[in-house]
């Protein structure tokens, strides 16, 4: 298999754009890299992960399930959606309308010491998606293709899945909230009011 | 000519979906076992729930978590097997105490005839309490709803994990000697 041309996409500008559209969508974050670069935006429609590898998408589809009128937009690596690839089997089953997953693909695992992933040697993750029946996919790797995915991405009916080629730029932890009860309170909160303490 | 009297079918998982109904379970995430076939059933036929089959166990722990942050509760059926498939994210659940609700069907214990059943189902409760989720154990038909309904209420109440193991004598084992 040709090795495709390295993308020399940063992966912060990458979510910034993203995020930069994000209007009242709710953010599921994967652990690690994804997690910090959101964190660098962060919002009380926030959902961080810092353990839980592979869980990120399914977290994505309980919310998605539970708030159908909302978008709900999951942020991961390609590390941590190979790890719950099954995944995006059951969400191509269940065809989750208001679900879009983007996963930052550096094809490398950085937090443990910048090893090749999978997608680093030709497996195509939006391939899998287009193949478990997701409506929407695609793999860009330049900033201009990021923005032509915006309407998509919040839009288009889903499940979206939009796989973003970057370069191996890594940024010292910036996101101190850690503590999982107060991210998962805060952000029920936000979204459900005084009815989150029922 | 002698009449056989078909054994009327247990009431045990209808006994559950009433307590879902109760409590108001709007999400199932599942990986099928016999045991829970009805229950699966009368969950897909009820238009106010959604039941999701999963590739994995684990999956549906990290869906409720999704779901609880969304305003909804939900509950996970498995086989005692897939427990152990499930044990990292269990982690997270605890971590920011999540609620959560999970009915095993149990293998590997009363009257098992596959080998390979016994190292996962002997070991069920043991890892689960390991990892912090609220074990109750029932063996009686006639106590397993209201087993499940004072899990949910604890689940739902505390934010902690509660599962119910149904055990293989309530749902039955395969006489394989004849």
């Amino acid at each position: 298999m040709a090795t495709a041309k390295k993308s020399t996409l940063d992966r912060r500008v990458a979510v910034k754009t993203i995020l930069g559209e994000r209007g009242d969508t709710l953010l599921v974050t994967g652990l690690g890299s994804s997690c910090y670069d959101a964190g660098t935006l962060d919002h009380p429609n926030n959902y961080y992960m810092w353990g839980g590898m592979g869980g990120a998408a399914m977290i994505g589809v309980g919310l998605a399930l539970a708030q159908p009128k909302r978008r709900v937009l999951v942020i991961t690596g390609d590390g941590e959606m190979l790890m719950g690839m099954g995944s995006l089997a059951t969400i191509g089953a269940e065809k989750i309308r208001n679900l879009s997953i983007v996963v930052i693909d550096n094809e490398l695992y950085s937090e443990t010491g910048m090893q090749p992933t999978h997608t680093s040697r030709g497996v195509d993750l939006a391939g899998v998606a287009k193949a478990s029946g997701f409506m929407t996919t695609g793999t860009v790797s330049t900033l201009a293709e990021v923005k032509t995915w915006m309407p998509t991405l919040y839009n288009k009916p889903g499940p979206v899945f939009l796989d973003i080629k970057v370069n191996a730029n890594r940024y010292p932890l910036s996101i101190r909230l850690r503590d999982g009860v107060h991210i998962k309170n805060r952000f029920r909160e936000a979204l459900l009011g005084s009815a989150a303490f029922d | 000519m002698k009449v056989t009297k078909k054994p009327a079918a247990p009431t045990w998982p209808l006994d559950i979906y009433n307590v879902f109904k109760k409590v108001g379970i709007r999400q199932i995430a599942y990986v099928p076992d016999a045991g829970h076939t009805v229950l699966i059933k009368s969950c897909h036929a009820d238009k106010a729930m959604r039941a999701v089959s999963l590739t994995t166990e684990e999956e549906g722990v990290a869906m409720l978590a999704g779901s609880w942050l969304g305003g909804d509760r939900g509950a996970l059926l498995m086989q005692s097997s897939g427990v152990g498939n499930c044990i990292n994210m269990l982690g997270t659940i605890r971590e920011c105490r999540f609620p959560l609700l999970t009915l095993v069907t149990m293998r590997g214990e009363w009257g098992e005839f596959n080998p390979w059943q016994l190292p996962m189902g002997q070991s069920t409760a043991k890892v689960l309490d390991d990892v912090g989720v609220v074990v109750n154990h029932v063996n009686d038909a006639a106590l397993v709803g209201e087993t499940v309904f004072a899990a949910a209420m604890m689940a739902f109440q505390t934010c902690r994990p509660v599962a119910v193991l149904i055990g293989q004598r309530v749902v039955g084992f395969k006489d394989w000697s004849k």
